[in-house]
């Protein structure tokens, strides 16, 4: 297992690696003298030398490229152009507020999407089974932020303003402009507000995928021999189903974790922008608009890393679910 | 059925329409819908009379838009009586098991008639929508109108009509998915064929980059590229189209893989046909099924990306109505009340990717001999 595990790791590298290549030469790519992001208009020309040298703007391309490379081996991702301060700072900022949606949002997502293809599974071709279906689609199908729009609109317009109900939702930021003055109580109550909704306009698409495929996984495990087994010897329908069929059925839904980590990641872009979440999402996509590609390379290699690190997690999770696999 | 009998219920005028004959053996899903787009399109000639001449010159999208129209109402008629028993006709039946198989699943024809309507409905859009989709009304008297007769989905902030910028936003939409996946299923066939085929180190490079493509969230690396450009309808479709070929490409090495080990292949290399006719016509030809069904649900997947990127101001720039774009105009003014800018587009988007999604999935079973029902 160790070795395995550092095989991928190293395995890992060479992708990293590509990501990076490909991030580095899409932004040398762009119009324009970066030296005139740090600088002011109308600079003296002699300046502008001195800043391109200092900048190491005028060594080749193959120089610039490995230099990159082993800054970036050495942790060191840049200083941002726009925010005046390290990238590593600004990414620190962003970083745990993306995990944090992200992870609530996958949890909640394999959760009530495992369940309802359960539910789906039980009984196949049956009337809640074509609606969660057709429900199902719909979300599948459905653009994260326009589900996003319209979770504002109904919880945080119709329900405050329209029908004045007691529970409605914030609709951006992490928390209140008067946070600090509450009490911790109200403070964790006014953190979960807020996060309310940008973690279901994330979940709500997911589950939706996971729900179609536990519900196909499912069907067809309970449609295998060793299931009538269980149930031919009087096992209750409910133990044969979640202690029995269920057990296999998950194994390929594990895989799902990996492929819908990118999903992920491009959702927090949409909801962050649109919920204003400080997260990696809207650092990427504000930087973008700024010109600040010390941040836009660096966040992009953050996204593919997880990237990387997630697939990794699916298999060894895979391999922890399935005793079948070895891997050496 | 006698002779008789035939010529007694050709009489009823329904007989005579398009999609009468259908109905008259029972074939619902067929006659229904071709007889409801005949009525449709006979009304809009009524209609929209007077207007007609004048789309016709307005340019190369307004002919389009009368010859489509000229073509349904004509073409279906000539079709209609020249098979007068509804025996030939689209998508027969007895034409192959998978139609055959296709048509037994009814959510997946009902998806793919609302695919036909929708691109039916953009290319009309010229005769078809009540306003030109970037003509302004009054600013002070029909800016922001909710829903009602004369604007039947209300009106924007720029006092534009928003059911006319839904059916031309519709074309963009519509159009960069098709394009968009049209490209990436090509590129992913032929790079994922080659890979299967040669094997050895071109495999191993070809594959890598599919592994680097794959593991970079794909939205990061579209807006990061288009925000160095700037943004355009052509950028938008290259991009699309560039950075989606991996899955395809995967796909496909593992049907030639398993299709080079095959007979037919070794009988092909064992008569010395060349590696690239061997590539194009016996290999590509057999391993399109999954490519045909990844696609159909590609335009769908691509169909959200468009609008996303729309949404967030990299992909189809204003005044060219799209529906990510307009969904992103009502955006704010979702928490003052006016609903409507936002929804509707959005909800156009849900169903035609809905029955993207449909037909992908009926395709899937229908093509694939093991899902076959019959």
């Amino acid at each position: 297992m160790t070795r395995y595990l550092l095989r991928r790791l190293l395995g890992a590298i060479p992708l990293v690696l590509g990501v990076a290549t490909v991030v580095f030469f899409v932004i040398q790519l762009a119009p324009g003298d970066p030296a005139n992001l740090v600088l002011s208009p109308g600079m003296d020309e002699a300046v502008i030398e001195q800043t391109r040298e200092n900048l190491g703007l005028n060594d080749p391309l193959p120089v610039q490229y490995v230099k990159w490379l082993g800054s970036l081996a050495q942790g060191d991702l840049g200083y941002s152009l726009n925010q005046r301060r390290p990238v590593a700072a600004v990414i620190g900022d962003a970083l745990p507020n993306t995990l944090l949606l992200s992870a609530l949002a996958l949890g909640i997502a394999f959760l009530v999407g495992i369940g309802v293809g359960v539910v789906q599974a039980v009984r196949p071709y049956s009337v809640p089974d074509s609606v969660l279906s057709v429900v199902a689609l719909f979300f599948y199908s459905m653009p994260s932020f326009w589900l996003a729009l319209m979770l504002i609109l109904v919880f945080s317009y119709l329900a405050r303003n329209v029908w004045e109900l007691p529970i409605w939702f914030p609709s951006s930021g992490i928390r209140s402009s008067d946070f600090d003055l509450m009490s911790p109580g109200e403070q964790l109550v006014d953190r979960v507000r807020h996060m309310v909704l940008p973690v279901t306009a994330l979940w709500l698409v997911l589950a939706a995928g996971v729900a179609r495929y536990t519900r196909g996984s499912l069907l067809e495990v309970v449609g295998q021999d060793y299931v009538r087994t269980a149930r031919a010897k009087g096992l209750p329908e409910r133990t044969v189903i979640l202690k029995h069929a269920l057990r296999n059925a998950l194994i390929p839904v594990v895989t799902l974790l990996g492929l819908y980590l990118p999903v992920l990641f491009s959702g927090t872009v949409f909801i962050e922008t649109i919920f204003a979440w400080p997260g990696m999402g809207k650092t990427i996509f504000d930087a973008i608009g700024a010109r600040d590609y010390p941040v836009v390379m660096a966040s992009s290699l953050i996204f593919a890393g997880m990237v990387v690190v997630g697939n990794l997690i699916a298999d060894l999770l895979y391999a922890l679910v399935d005793p079948r696999i070895r891997y050496e | 059925m006698s002779e008789a009998a035939l010529t007694r219920t050709s009489r009823s005028p329904l007989w005579w329409l398009p999609g009468g004959a259908l109905l008259r053996v029972g074939r619902w899903h067929l006659g229904v819908p071709v007889l409801t787009t005949w009525v449709f399109a006979v009304l809009l000639v009524v209609v929209r009379a007077r207007r007609i001449p004048d789309v016709w010159f307005a340019g190369v999208d307004g002919k389009l838009a009368v010859l489509t129209l000229g073509l349904t109402v004509g073409g279906l008629l000539v079709w209609a009586w020249s098979d007068p028993s509804g025996r030939r006709s689209l998508l027969d039946r007895r034409w192959h098991p998978a139609a055959r198989s296709f048509q037994r699943n009814h959510m997946a024809v009902v998806g793919a008639w609302i695919v036909f309507a929708a691109y039916l409905l953009a290319v009309l859009a010229p005769l078809l929508a009540p306003y030109g989709p970037n003509v302004q009304g009054d600013l002070l008297q029909v800016r922001l109108l909710a829903p009602s007769g004369s604007h039947p989905l209300g009106t924007d902030h720029l006092a534009r009509d928003v059911l006319s910028r839904l059916l031309y936003g519709a074309r963009v939409s519509l159009s960069i998915g098709f394009i968009a996946v049209a490209i990436s299923a090509s590129l992913g066939t032929v790079v994922g064929a080659v890979a299967g085929y040669f094997g050895g180190w071109v495999d191993s490079v070809l594959m890598r980059t599919v592994d680097v493509v794959i593991s970079f969230p794909r939205l990061i690396l579209l807006i990061t590229i288009i925000a160095v450009f700037e943004p355009s309808i052509f950028l938008i479709v290259a991009v699309l189209g560039l950075t989606q070929w991996p899955g395809t490409a995967r796909l496909v090495r593992g049907e030639v893989l398993s299709l080079r080990e095959r007979e037919f292949i070794q009988a092909a290399e064992a008569l010395g046909f060349a590696r690239a006719r061997i590539l194009a016509r016996h290999l590509i030809p057999n391993a399109l099924v999954p490519v045909i069904v990844a696609a159909t649900l590609g335009i769908g997947n691509t169909i959200v990306l468009e609008a996303g990127l729309s949404f967030l101001g990299l992909g189809v720039q204003p005044p060219t109505p799209s529906w990510g774009t307009m969904v992103a105009d009502g955006r704010n003014y979702l928490l003052t009340g006016e609903w409507w800018l936002s929804t509707f587009p959005g909800l156009a988007i849900v169903l035609v990717v809905v029955a993207f999604n449909l037909m992908g999935d009926g395709l899937r079973d229908a093509l694939d001999p093991r899902m076959r029902k019959g």
